[in-house]
């Protein structure tokens, strides 16, 4: 009886009040900065996300989240400021990406490139995390991060990067677009194909390196796959599929942060769920739904 | 060098695991899953915590996630051929399940556990003992042997998969059963060079297999033989330089490998490389 009751003191469960419950939310700095950075990782994640899905570069982007790791890493090693590696690796890293896609290979050619530069890129990392000694113990939050602890000043430096990055996505929309859906009659109505392929991956690599730093490799990658993914099921239309896959991460973000902050377990592991919990019952319904009119079909032609 | 024992075990293990990868890498470039290899990866980490966790074997954990994961991401595709975006919700996931359990585990051990969660993610091949090397040479010669035996129908039904499927191979199976090998050699590397490193093991030797020939049989061969020599060259860099760590110089050295391949098919024939790199833009 008294150790559930100390439980309840240390993990501050639900009450029965859900107003006091979405009072308490707010009530903490660091909860409102966790909640500020949320909201625009999950803006930027899904409007450049949308475009990932639609170019078919998750494992790209999968790769660019990755070399923030290594960024990190070097610089520390190299007694460099954590962002000079961050946007260093990543700017390399976008311009290799860049090469490999632009070299029109065939698709095994290519994710065989992606796979060994992805593994280059973590074995540095792994290397100058053993050759420095003290980054060992960080090592955990530099790949999984961690929502606690943002600062005002981060909530600042993230807004600035996502809204250069949502900016020259939107700008490049039309364009980008194009490019994606049909690449071949997109360059030959004179659309800079290549130019727009590069500096896509290379926005999306320097916003996911800047917000890796801040929330993690992990959440900046499931917020720009999932919702964007589901997204891409729900309609083909680009300007409300954008809008969806925004609305869902963000949906996702909330909620997980909410559930974190009520248990013990990390955020992480919420968004995650939840994204993929969302995707795979759109997915389910999608197929019964075509199952159910291509049966309710034979049965016409049957009759 | 071969008169420590921890050196002899992580060459005899390292030998075999290095076979499997090759042989199983060339089949994942040729069919262009990749990604799928770096999902299975992260599902390693995923199962080997989750095991800790809940008080299991590791090992059995390891398997049991990897070939599990393989089977879904083989359903959930289209022709048991996952596509990436399916594959990168399913892995943003089991990361996420990752972190909940790496959180409860560092929460309920007290902190002499917390490079366990290291461990798995960059292998500890300097650490196995005698049972695991023999399990890792079953293994492989198992993998191996069984790979080889649905070699001449995969590679049919990877190369045409409409007209193998029409000539009635079981174009559906194959694929499952592929990825479900896949998930029993990344299991099986993980111990060996860590879940965060393996993709390297899989994707870079046939990568340059892959370059340097079309014939598959010869491809097959050239991507073990490559494999094998970059576990070699790793772990006697690591013995020579103790401060480099293995599983490090294992992926450079396949890398290494890789980007030779690329550079002296550049130089064989440099018209028509550099030919394609300016047709990229017309093409």
């Amino acid at each position: 009886m008294a150790t559930a009751m100390v439980e309840a003191a240390i993990f501050q469960g639900l009450s029965w009040n859900p107003l006091a419950d979405l009072r308490e939310l707010f009530a903490y700095p660091f909860m409102v900065n966790a909640l500020e950075a949320g909201t625009i990782v999950a803006v930027m994640a899904g409007v450049t996300g949308w475009f990932m899905v639609l170019r078919r570069q998750t494992f790209a982007g999968h790769t660019l989240s990755v070399i923030a790791f290594p960024g990190a890493a070097a610089a520390s090693l190299a007694g460099l400021p954590l962002a000079v590696g961050y946007f260093g690796f990543c700017g390399l890293g976008a311009l290799a990406l860049a090469g490999i896609a632009g070299s029109r290979r065939s698709l095994s050619a290519e994710s065989a490139a992606i796979g060994s530069l992805q593994a280059l890129a973590l074995a540095l990392g792994f290397l100058f995390v053993s050759l420095y000694h003290g980054v060992l113990n960080g090592l955990d939050s530099l790949l999984f991060g961690t929502f606690l602890g943002i600062t005002g000043r981060q909530v600042t430096v993230l807004l600035a990067v996502a809204a250069a990055a949502v900016a020259l996505v939107a700008i490049a929309a039309r364009p980008l677009f194009f490019a994606s859906v049909d690449g071949d009659v997109a360059r030959a109505r004179g659309v800079p194909v290549r130019a727009l392929g590069f500096g896509f991956l290379l926005v999306l690599g320097l916003s996911v390196a800047e917000t890796s730093q801040i929330t993690g490799a992990l959440l900046v990658f499931a917020l720009l796959v999932t919702p964007a993914a589901t997204a891409h099921q729900l309609t083909p239309r680009p300007g409300l599929g954008i809008a969806l896959s925004v609305t869902l991460a963000l949906a996702v973000t909330w909620l997980g942060l909410a559930l974190a902050y009520f248990s013990i377990y990390p955020v992480g592991f919420y968004v995650t769920s939840l994204s993929f919990g969302l995707y795979l019952l759109v997915r389910v319904s999608r197929a019964l739904a075509s199952r159910r009119r291509t049966t309710g079909r034979l049965a016409l032609e049957a009759a | 060098m071969f008169a420590h024992e921890f050196m002899r075990h992580a060459l005899i293990a390292g030998s075999f695991v290095g076979l499997a990868c090759g042989l199983v890498g060339y089949f994942v470039v040729l069919r262009a899953q990749v990604f799928a290899g770096d999902a299975l990866s992260h599902v390693a980490f995923t199962g080997a915590l989750a095991a800790a966790v809940l008080g299991l074997n590791i090992l059995a954990g390891l398997f049991a996630a990897t070939i599990l994961g393989g089977i879904i991401m083989g359903i959930l595709g289209d022709k048991a051929r996952a596509d990436d975006v399916t594959i990168g919700s399913l892995f943003a996931w089991t990361l996420g399940l990752g972190v909940l359990f790496l959180t409860i585990f560092t929460t309920q051990d007290s902190a002499g556990n917390g490079t366990a969660g290291v461990r798995v993610l960059f292998g500890s091949i300097f650490g196995l003992s005698t049972t695991d090397v023999r399990n890792a040479v079953v293994l492989a010669v198992l993998a191996g042997a069984l790979l080889l035996a649905i070699a001449r129908p995969l590679l049919f039904a990877s190369l045409d998969t409409a007209v193998a499927a029409a000539q009635g191979v079981p174009v559906r199976a194959l694929g499952l059963v592929f990825l479900a090998l896949l998930g029993l050699v990344s299991a099986q590397a993980t111990q060996a060079v860590g879940a965060l490193l393996l993709l390297g093991l899989l994707a870079a030797p046939a990568g340059a297999a892959h370059r340097l020939t079309t014939r598959p049989y010869l491809g097959l061969a050239l991507s073990a033989l490559f494999s094998v020599g970059s576990i070699w060259i790793g772990l006697t860099l690591s013995y020579v330089f103790p401060t480099l760590p293995p599983s490090s110089m294992i992926i450079a050295a396949a890398v290494g490998v890789y980007v030779l391949a690329l550079a002296t098919t550049a130089a064989r024939d440099p018209s028509a490389f550099w030919l394609r790199q300016a047709n990229g833009n017309v093409a």
